[in-house]
């Protein structure tokens, strides 16, 4: 039985509609003006227990105004949402005990005090007994490598330690819903590694559900194995990674080194460059003449090192969302 | 029945210590901030010196000593009935530090209720500095109020800290519709000032303003603490009562905005 349920869910805004300058304020001032912005429209999905969910969208698609109907932050326009079996507009604790929304750069901890402390409200909020607290800070602080941290105030920790502990807090309280809405966001390369084999561990450790929000592809590819893609409020695809790629990357990324440079009309036959630098070529083939095409190109020309690859899923994620090819 | 009724009180008084000792160390944090702001609520002591210069309360039955002992009282009752929930709220919503808030189940009022209680004991020991100072420059004015006459004020004094909080955060309600509410509240500051018994005392009114005054909640948030902790005579029974009222009719109102603007939260920031 599927732990989130959204059925034709939407989001209206009312916007003040104000044209520029000094007439347009004057204007707006007597005479406001206001349009209304679908930020959502008829989204429909459903998330089994257990499942780690990305969700994909170019800033403004609408992935964070869904999160927040699917922790009751804001209230549908239209639609049904169902979370761990509430309804989550109605904020009933029950919910609110089995849910977290983690916020990338947003903060629920005390700024001028260590960590700890927030912990320790967190601990007394959700009624987890103390020892059992120190038992959970203890063992979310291991996963997460922090240690002195959590006694230094937050003000001094690094981005990526304020973000570690960040989660820390907001999974004390072992919720069986995660909702993480940019939990890389401005991490170094290490610290968004650390963040994701985190995740992964969480989430095979206590079986939670996840619903990902990242605009670093790795965390994407890395974690989640079904996605959601989302473009200017629609929902237009709902599936595994793996298919995504497929159709949306017909062709296949082949990167070649030569003995000698050549030019690109040495290519036309094979597939369509894509770029020539020097000695180093690379060429996109249809997936269905792949294996015939590398093959002709190992005998035909003098190839020092071949190697075959998907495009970055980023790369295709944002020709389709530029192209605005989304039937 | 009574098992569960024991764990919530539990877990209530669990909370209640956790974000009150929490917010403490917040407060301590920001000591020197607060010291000037108790330094800068010495409007009761200017405006005894002003009074005391043109001899006003003699004119109309208040003696010099009288007109003292109620403005250091009120001195003493504003520094512990200082309520700025509107504008931490308005912040907070604002730069979207609201959302994780009013995701976890804790009704968000207590997290400022525990924040203005913190400040107001850090706060202590600085009034009772100043209240030293002030009798040091004027031990004529010194006296020893009786314990039934500090126990009544203590409490007069947190029912007006309760009344003006909840006054103001039914204003603050208003944050939810409006990016800029707080203005509603320097409005109200006006008739707080004059009506409250900061600027004098509302027994040097004239009969009509007074008469006038004590239909509205703001006498009850300084002059009657005040009045009583100074030792002077006032009508308990019907303070309380018209506090309760007006705590009676706030209390709904407040709650309608309350969930009328989660209805309308927008999660700004977030």
């Amino acid at each position: 039985m599927a732990i989130v349920r959204a059925q034709g869910l939407g989001k209206t805004y009312r916007v003040a509609d104000k044209q520029p300058g000094l007439a347009g304020t004057l204007r707006h001032f007597v005479n406001r003006r206001e349009r209304l912005i679908a930020a959502v429209q008829d989204v429909s999905f459903s998330i089994e227990p257990g499942e780690f969910v990305g969700f994909l969208g170019a800033n403004g698609a609408g992935k964070t105004t869904t999160l927040k109907m699917l922790t009751g932050l804001i209230h549908p326009t239209s639609g049904t949402v169902e979370v761990a079996g509430c309804q989550p507009q109605r904020r009933e604790a029950d919910f609110l005990g089995q849910i977290t929304l983690v916020m990338g750069q947003k903060q629920q901890l005390i700024w001028d005090l260590p960590p700890l402390d927030s912990l320790r409200v967190n601990a007394a909020v959700y009624g987890i007994p103390p020892e059992e607290s120190r038992r959970r800070i203890a063992e979310l602080a291991e996963m997460l490598e922090l240690g002195d941290e959590l006694r230094r105030p937050v003000r001094k920790l690094s981005l990526g330690q304020r973000m570690k502990a960040e989660l820390l807090a907001a999974l004390l309280h072992r919720p069986a819903v995660l909702f993480l809405d940019e939990p890389t966001l401005g991490l170094d390369v290490n610290a968004q590694a650390r963040v994701r084999s985190f995740l992964a561990d969480y989430n095979r450790r206590f079986g939670a559900t996840v619903l990902l929000t990242s605009h670093y592809m790795a965390d994407i590819t890395a974690l989640c194995p079904r996605v959601l893609l989302i473009h200017e409020g629609r929902l237009f695809y709902d599936g595994s990674l793996e298919t995504l790629t497929q159709r949306l990357a017909p062709c296949r990324e082949v990167r070649l080194e030569l003995h000698a440079p050549l030019g690109a009309e040495a290519f036309a036959s094979y597939g369509e460059v894509e770029a020539i630098e020097g000695r180093e070529v690379r060429l996109l083939i249809p997936r269905e003449r792949l294996t015939e095409q590398v093959g002709r190109l190992l005998a035909d020309l003098a190839v020092v090192d071949l190697s075959v690859s998907d495009p970055p899923i980023e790369d295709i994620i944002g020709r389709l969302f530029h192209q605005g090819a989304l039937a | 029945m009574r098992g569960a009724l024991h764990q919530r009180l539990g877990h209530a008084r669990r909370i209640a210590a956790v974000l009150l000792s929490s917010q403490y160390a917040y407060m301590l944090e920001y000591r020197a901030e607060i010291v000037l702001w108790a330094l800068s609520g010495v409007l009761p002591f200017i405006m005894l010196g002003l009074w005391s210069a043109v001899d006003a309360g003699g004119g109309l039955g208040m003696s010099s000593l009288q007109l003292a002992r109620y403005f250091l009282s009120a001195f003493v009752v504003r520094q512990f009935t200082i309520v700025w929930v509107m504008y931490t709220f308005e912040e907070d919503n604002l730069n979207g530090r609201l959302s994780p808030y009013l995701l976890q189940p804790l009704p968000l009022v207590w997290r400022y209720v525990a924040a203005h209680l913190s400040e107001q004991a850090t706060r202590l020991p600085f009034v009772a500095m100043l209240v030293g100072l002030f009798f040091l420059l004027y031990p004529a004015a010194f006296w020893w109020p009786s314990l039934p006459s500090v126990l009544l004020a203590v409490l007069a004094t947190l029912a007006a800290f309760a009344l003006r909080f909840l006054m103001q955060f039914t204003l603050t309600m208003v944050c939810f519709w409006s990016e800029k509410a707080s203005a509603l509240e320097r409005l109200l500051y006006l008739p707080y000032l004059y009506l409250s018994g900061l600027v004098a005392p509302l027994a040097l009114y004239p009969e009509g303003v007074r008469a006038f005054a004590f239909w509205t909640p703001f006498p009850y948030m300084v002059d009657v603490p005040a009045r009583i902790l100074a030792g002077e005579t006032v009508p308990v029974l019907q303070s309380f009562a018209a506090m309760a009222a007006w705590a009676a009719l706030l209390l709904p109102i407040n709650l309608l905005l309350w969930r009328r603007g989660l209805r309308h939260y927008s999660a700004m920031g977030a």
